[in-house]
């Protein structure tokens, strides 16, 4: 996938920190209403080229096999990709620090309306509104997996044990990930 | 200082265990932060819900939690325990995986983590449905705001806002 661990890559095109730094903070900033995966990609792969398509895969599916939020994941690995450490780290600041300010402000315009009345009655349809949000991105997200029997199953149990028995995460996790792999194990797929 | 600790804690564990994006640990976050923190139910779902309208990844939301229970030191604290473990994690799967490449197991890997991750989402629905849907004009917000997710390329931000209004419209004047 690359020569070197980490540091500065061979490929004639290899960014300056800043110029990381500023264009992951434009996508964290720009990035209203979700989607981010599709703005680093425009970015990495066909804005600036600084990623084959094929690294820029390769790179997602680790993100997406990691714990941890996707979009947050493919900024560490490919700032580190292109500028080891320091670019993992610039990239990912730049990712979150616009939207932390916005939350914030958020936050304390909450804490001080709380039991504003005309605030809570917006808050009710907002939360309807990001409830639906949260189904439509499930189901999206779910894709395929709706339809295959296996993967249908694996939902539905980890569904039933998280939400209808109340199990804690890490036991549902110790569960179901052993049983999973198995189920998914190599030589059943290919 | 003890607050702080436990805010640390509390969310470094869930970094680790959010496979999958952050949403699947909305039910489990839920649960530890009514727990520990007294965060109500409808408390956590107005901060989960506001969260949404901002730019750049979808759980800067935990920074507000944060907030509301230690101040800024709170918000600082939840930022780096909640990026920071997952982010060393992935971080160094990159570097061992660029040294050690392809194997069969990491496709059975992410084959196997991608249900279990959908079924916590789901999970993470049911808990934010649960503590958002209180009524049946609620309940058609919802239903209106997934269908025209679903079905249009409209903005969610606008979903969420145009949601809000319509609310506050049906519940102060109808």
């Amino acid at each position: 996938m690359r020569f070197q661990a980490g540091g500065v890559t061979p490929q004639s095109i290899s960014p300056s920190l800043y110029d990381l730094f500023i264009q992951f903070l434009i996508i964290g900033t720009v990035s209203f209403g979700g989607g981010i995966i599709a703005y680093e990609r425009i970015l990495l792969v066909d804005k600036r080229k600084w990623l084959s398509s094929d690294e820029f895969m390769g790179y997602l599916a680790i993100s997406q096999t990691m714990p941890g939020l996707n979009s947050v994941n493919l900024s560490v690995l490919a700032g580190d990709h292109l500028r080891g450490i320091r670019g993992a780290v610039l990239a990912t600041l730049g990712l979150i620090f616009p939207g932390s300010l916005f939350v914030l402000a958020m936050g304390i315009a909450y804490a001080k309306n709380s039991d504003h009345p005309l605030a809570n009655l917006i808050l009710v349809g907002v939360a309807a509104g990001a409830c639906g949000l949260l189904a439509a991105i499930t189901y999206r997200i779910g894709d395929q997996h709706w339809r295959k029997p296996k993967s249908l199953a694996m939902i539905v149990v980890t569904f039933g044990l998280m939400s209808i028995a109340k199990l804690a995460l890490p036991i549902v996790l110790l569960i179901m990930v052993p049983l999973a792999i198995y189920l998914y194990r190599p030589s059943v797929n290919s | 200082m003890s607050q702080l600790i436990q805010l640390a804690l509390t969310f470094s564990f869930l970094s680790i265990l959010a496979v999958g994006g952050g949403t699947a640990v909305l039910p489990e976050m839920q649960t530890l932060l009514a727990h520990q923190f007294g965060i109500g139910h409808t408390q956590f779902v107005h901060i989960y819900s506001f969260g949404q309208l901002a730019p750049g990844p979808n759980m800067l939301m935990v920074l507000v939690i944060g907030f509301q229970v230690a101040g800024f030191f709170g918000a600082a604290v939840v930022l780096l325990s909640f990026f920071v473990p997952s982010s060393i994690l992935c971080f160094c799967t990159g570097r061992l995986w660029s040294r050690f490449g392809e194997s069969p197991w990491r496709r059975s890997i992410q084959n196997a983590l991608e249900p279990i991750s959908i079924g916590l989402m789901a999970s993470g629905v049911y808990a934010v449905g649960r503590a958002s849907i209180v009524s049946p004009i609620t309940l058609g917000l919802a239903i209106v705001a997934l269908c025209f997710i679903l079905a249009t390329k409209i903005n969610s931000v606008l979903v969420i806002l145009g949601s809000g209004l319509i609310g506050l419209i049906f519940l102060k004047y109808l």
